[in-house]
């Protein structure tokens, strides 16, 4: 690559192909089927070489080509107002007001973190936040939505702690806080744990970049890490143990992720942008470089020619093909125009970053592949078309079928709830929970259900996340306006380091409440997206976009995909009613374990936008004597909810009923009261219901509450059903009133249920608690259940 | 208070991430701040050092050993030695102890894990430059770290005490300490923050310029930094 | 080229959380009989012949350990 103007053609005759003995059995071996072969050998219009096959089964693995659920995902809009980059790029991006854009995108590591989970969660941080600033943003924020088996299993234990520690050790060494995010147990998780990382980045609008390849004769270059054997097949397709019988210890299935090079490709990428030294920049993910150098040549309509023997190599004997694949961590993909080389070179040796030009892009349409080892005239390894490889893999029409389980479920009779919750009628007892009622005496009389809340605080599902979150740096870059543990993360946006830090700002939230979308995936996947946004609409938000990640089991069985599907529907439609562009996002399929799949778990990453972060509400109790209001109605709603698993160890029933308009009646209603400061706090309705939202919001502000429901439920549904567009705001007097007004003014139904103040939580006829009992209950169970022996 | 005349530097090592935060901390001060790369040997231009949190070359060998030997640090330590104001917080703390500017090491936490949260800290009396509180002062800042067990052995530790080099303690919200100990860490006598006999050269795990502009609802931080300006001005004038 | 094996563990007296957590998880595993546990690192050093066995004790004692918490032990393998 001395010569500047030299393009090299390409010499497709003089590839050596496999023969189709040899082909056939390989391809097969590598996921691809019988079909797909031939698609192959119709693409290159002869057979493949072996690097071919390897870089074709990558690329039309599921992970990369998204074959089975690409038709499903156009259900997704992805326009709308604020959209500066839909799907199709490393993240979406969106302007956020004042100039200021930002990028975000959620992807699922499930797998490589079953396996290891401290490597397999970092791993997964690292990745995406790579998507993030190849787009130009630098990370400001990582949220992760986490499921796991329940904790009673040392496995599990094992596997939470590990991910935990994991994502930690990398977003805090990377300086880049982790706000928020989400985590739930269930037995259902046991043989799939699921680790779904966020990532939020921050830019100027023309800041924006794109993994467009162009200008033939520009340099390909890598910057970064060394590529090793690590992580070869970890985008799901050597699932072969034939293929070369002494490989295993060669290779290890899960990447190590090194967040020191990360931090500096960060500081190194960002800077040669700023500089304009790089026309187009793009991370190596999932199928390495294969997956990114296709990609990039394939959205700019150019080719690429690429020496292997370029690429620094971690270890000896590398094969052509295995440094296409390897999927070593922390390295990035660059064309840079020719008199940018030596700037490039030089800025990244300041940094300590390796930067090693490894080929050309051409005007050719192909990707050529060479080993500059072998004798000139032989060393093509690979021609394949780009635009075709990138874009021509098969796309698939599973057969769904209703699963017979949903039926079942819902018939499931639930009328014994009611018969046993209302046979306790004294402290400390109600049906079905029996712990013993230790604090009749404390807790006061007259409280039939106490020992449920009991239960339900220290449901894993429930109780503080605090455990979790102290182990993750959430204040580093010092714009965290809200921190971990409320309903959103909202920060602070501006260029801190110039001093230039104004009011706006950005909330986000992951949501998906699993046994939903297990009984009804369509309604379940709505609720994850309603959830998400009223979470904003709680700090104040107005919803923006949101990304998402598809964690199913095995499409190819009729019911999983019929989940799939509902999920899909569910999930776009309710984003079409509110205006929600998908902006983002990831499937994650073969999420099972001994025939059994995962719950259904559409996880939706959301962002919203804040005008001025001095107006934020929180979720806790700031004073004595404030007005308690329920915003929203509810409904007599057990089903799927916590209660119902903690109280009677049942999963069955419908999930509780959305109703969009009122919904979107509610938010607009609570969005409007925070923005004009009426609010002390506002806090979301979800797991464990009115009871549990009541409860955390004393617990964190350290303040009792007086309430009277009089919904004319079962006492039982009434503090327990999770009824849906239900907000527990409290209200200083003044605001009572203009508060009022504007709930009338949306037609949103409403109920003054009660007062701030006191030590203890009182729910007349039903619940008291002292506040410190409620404290030790919810701050303390995570670390007891993950440090129990 | 007018800042002329007291520039600060906050180094850079490959790694660092809270500079940027020191500098936006310093900015929001009035304070005048710019970086020093870790390759500069030229400190003439700068009166008072920073040297910021975060994971220099990664923590990889041990927190601070690598960035020790950063061509920066040995200007540094000449700065120190002629008696100027140098501060470390969280990861400048430990390449502070790794350098031997200030005695002591920092190790793994107690249980562990990496802890962030807010903690209450107590002034002590000391003879430190930086910090113009009286004795007995709680102040409530964030601590960030996984390494931040302050250890050394008893002889440094009776030296520390007595040439009133302990600078913070970590307290509970009173100001007491209960006899066991409360550091979060484990830290050896509840060591949140030293100096060395001189006073001038200050390492803290806290971070006070998290603690500076309110965002976290905290302001405690201010005073770190703008008390050192008084005394910098003094060596300058000398 | 010479083969060093450098093990480097807690000063005698300096808490070592990792060992001391270590122990109270095979304790709380049932083995009974576990006196202590020390966790350090080995590091595995191979240089030119020409880099003498005073060498490598300074690299240990300026960057490899702190002898502030540490002490290191140098075996050529």
């Amino acid at each position: 690559m001395t010569n500047d103007t030299h393009i090299p053609a390409p010499v497709s005759d003089d590839v050596k192909t496999l023969s189709a003995e040899l082909a056939e059995p390989l391809a097969a071996e590598l996921g691809l089927s019988p079909k797909e072969y031939e698609g192959v050998v119709a693409t290159q219009g002869r057979l493949p070489s072996l690097t071919e096959l390897y870089v074709y089964s990558l690329m039309w693995s599921e992970h990369c080509s998204y074959k089975h659920s690409k038709k499903q995902l156009r259900a997704f809009s992805s326009t709308g107002k604020h959209v500066l980059q839909g799907p199709g790029e490393n993240a979406g991006v969106i302007s956020v007001g004042d100039g200021w854009a930002v990028a975000f995108k959620m992807e699922s590591h499930n797998h490589p973190s079953a396996i290891e989970p401290f490597q397999g969660a970092a791993t997964g941080v690292g990745g995406i936040v790579r998507d993030i600033f190849t787009m130009g943003a630098r990370p400001v924020a990582i949220l992760d939505s986490l499921r796991f088996g329940t904790l009673d299993k040392p496995r599990q234990r094992y596997l939470f702690d590990g991910s935990v520690a994991g994502i930690g050790a990398y977003g805090n060494c990377l300086g880049v806080p982790t706000v928020g995010g989400e985590v739930y147990f269930d037995a259902a998780y046991e043989g799939n744990c699921l680790i779904n990382a966020m990532a939020i980045g921050l830019m100027r609008e023309e800041e924006l970049t794109r993994a467009v390849g162009s200008g033939p004769g520009n340099h390909v270059v890598l910057i970064g890490s060394s590529t090793g054997r690590d992580g070869i097949g970890g985008a799901s397709v050597l699932a072969s143990q034939e293929f070369d019988e002494a490989a295993e210890d060669k290779r290890p299935a899960v990447q190590v992720g090194d967040p020191f090079e990360e931090k500096l490709l960060i500081e190194v990428c960002l800077e040669l942008l700023k500089a304009g030294k790089l026309v187009a920049l793009g991370d190596l993910g999932a199928a390495g470089l294969t997956s990114s150098a296709s990609e990039m040549a394939s959205r700019g309509g150019v080719g690429i020619d690429i020496d292997v023997r370029k690429i620094p190599q971690r270890e000896d004997g590398m094969q052509p093909f295995e440094i296409m694949v390897s999927e070593s961590q922390e390295r990035m993909l660059a064309v840079v125009a020719p008199e940018d080389l030596d700037e490039v070179a030089r800025r990244c040796a300041r940094w300590g970053v390796a930067c090693s030009p490894i080929g050309r892009i051409t005007d050719t349409g192909r990707f050529v592949v060479r080993d500059s080892d072998l004798p000139a005239g032989l060393d093509i390894v690979a021609d394949m078309p780009a635009e075709m490889l990138a874009s021509s893999a098969p796309e698939y029409d599973p057969a769904m079928s209703r699963p017979s389980w949903l039926d079942e479920l819902h018939e499931h009779p639930l009328d014994f709830v009611y018969a046993t919750a209302a046979g306790g009628n004294s402290g400390g007892d109600d049906g079905g929970v029996g712990d013993g009622g230790v604090d009749d005496a404390t807790d006061g009389a007259g409280a039939p259900f106490n020992a449920a809340l009991r239960a339900l605080l220290t449901s894993p599902n429930i109780c503080s996340r605090a455990w979790i979150w102290r182990q993750y740096d959430h204040q580093v870059q010092n714009n965290t306006v809200v921190l971990p543990g409320a309903d959103a993360a909202v920060l602070r946006i501006g260029d801190t380091g110039r001093g230039e830090v104004g009011t706006r700002g950005i909330a986000a939230s992951t949501d998906c409440n699993g046994r939903y979308c297990y009984l009804d995936p369509w309604t379940g996947a709505q609720i994850a997206l309603a959830e998400g946004m009223r979470n904003l609409a709680c700090v104040g938000a107005e919803p923006a976009a949101i990304t998402d990640c598809l964690n199913f089991g095995n499409p190819e069985k009729p019911e999983v995909f019929y989940c799939f599907s509902q999920a899909v529907e569910g999930l776009a439609s309710a984003c079409r009613h509110f205006g929600i562009p998908v902006i983002s996002g990831n499937v994650s399929f073969y999420n099972e374990s001994f025939g059994n799949a995962i719950y259904p778990t559409p996880t939706v990453g959301i962002v919203g936008i804040i005008e001025d972060i001095a107006k934020v509400a929180t979720s806790s109790f700031k004073q004595a004597g404030d007005t308690i209001i329920l915003v929203g109605e509810t409904l007599d709603e057990l089903g799927g909810s916590e209660y119902l698993c903690v109280t009677h160890g049942l999963v069955a029933g419908r999930p509780p009923s959305l109703d969009l308009k009122l919904e979107g009646d509610v938010q607009a209603a609570v969005r409007e009261a925070v923005r004009a400061g009426l609010l002390e706090s506002a806090h979301d309705c979800s797991e464990g219901g009115l009871a549990i939202a009541l409860a955390e919001c004393c617990v964190q502000g350290g303040i009792g509450a007086a309430v009277v429901l009089d919904d004319g439920l079962p006492q039982v549904s009434s503090l327990f059903a999770e009824s849906q567009s239900r907000i527990v705001v409290s209200v200083a007097d003044a605001g009572v009133e203009p508060f009022i007004d504007l709930l009338v003014a949306h037609a949103v139904p409403y109920s003054v249920i009660g007062e701030t103040g006191g030590d203890r939580l009182v729910v007349e006829g039903a619940l008291n608690m002292p506040l410190e009992r409620m404290r030790a209950l919810y701050e303390d169970t995570l670390e007891d259940l993950v440090t129990r022996r | 208070m007018g800042t002329q005349g007291c520039r600060f530097g906050v180094v850079v090592f490959p790694g660092s991430n809270c500079e940027q935060d020191v500098i936006s901390a310093l900015r929001h001060l009035g304070l005048e701040a710019s970086y020093v790369w870790h390759q500069d040997t030229d400190l003439s231009g700068y009166d008072a050092l920073v040297l910021p949190g975060g994971f220099s070359y990664g923590d990889y060998l041990r927190c601070g050993a690598v960035a020790r030997f950063s061509p920066v640090m040995e200007e540094v330590v000449r700065f120190a030695g002629a008696g100027r104001p140098v501060i470390g917080i969280c990861n400048g703390f430990q390449v502070l102890t790794e350098a031997r500017l200030l005695p002591g090491a920092l190790i793994r936490n107690r249980r562990l894990k990496f802890i962030c949260a807010p903690v209450p800290l107590r002034v002590e009396k000391s003879v430190c430059t930086w910090l113009d509180l009286p004795e007995g002062t709680v102040l409530t800042l964030p601590i960030n770290h996984n390494e931040g067990n302050y250890t050394c052995d008893d002889h440094t530790l009776a030296e520390l005490v007595e040439g009133g080099q302990v600078v913070l303690r970590y307290c509970l919200p009173d100001g007491t300490r209960p006899p066991g100990g409360c550091a979060p860490n484990g830290s050896l006598d509840d060591i949140a923050g030293i100096c060395n006999a001189a006073g001038n050269v200050f390492g803290l795990m806290p971070h006070p310029e998290r603690a500076v502009d309110g965002i976290s609802g905290c302001t405690d931080g201010a005073g770190f930094f703008s008390a050192v300006v008084a005394s910098a001005r003094e060596v300058v004038g000398r | 080229m010479r083969h060093y094996q450098i093990h480097v563990t807690a000063k005698k007296g300096i808490f070592d959380p990792a060992g001391t957590t270590a122990q109270h998880a095979l304790e709380n595993l049932g083995y009974d009989g576990v006196r202590g546990v020390k966790i350090g690192k080995l590091i595995e050093l191979a240089a030119d012949d020409s880099v003498t066995a005073d060498e490598v004790a300074q690299m240990c004692a300026r960057l490899l350990a702190n002898p502030v918490i540490e002490d290191f032990d140098i075996k050529e393998a």
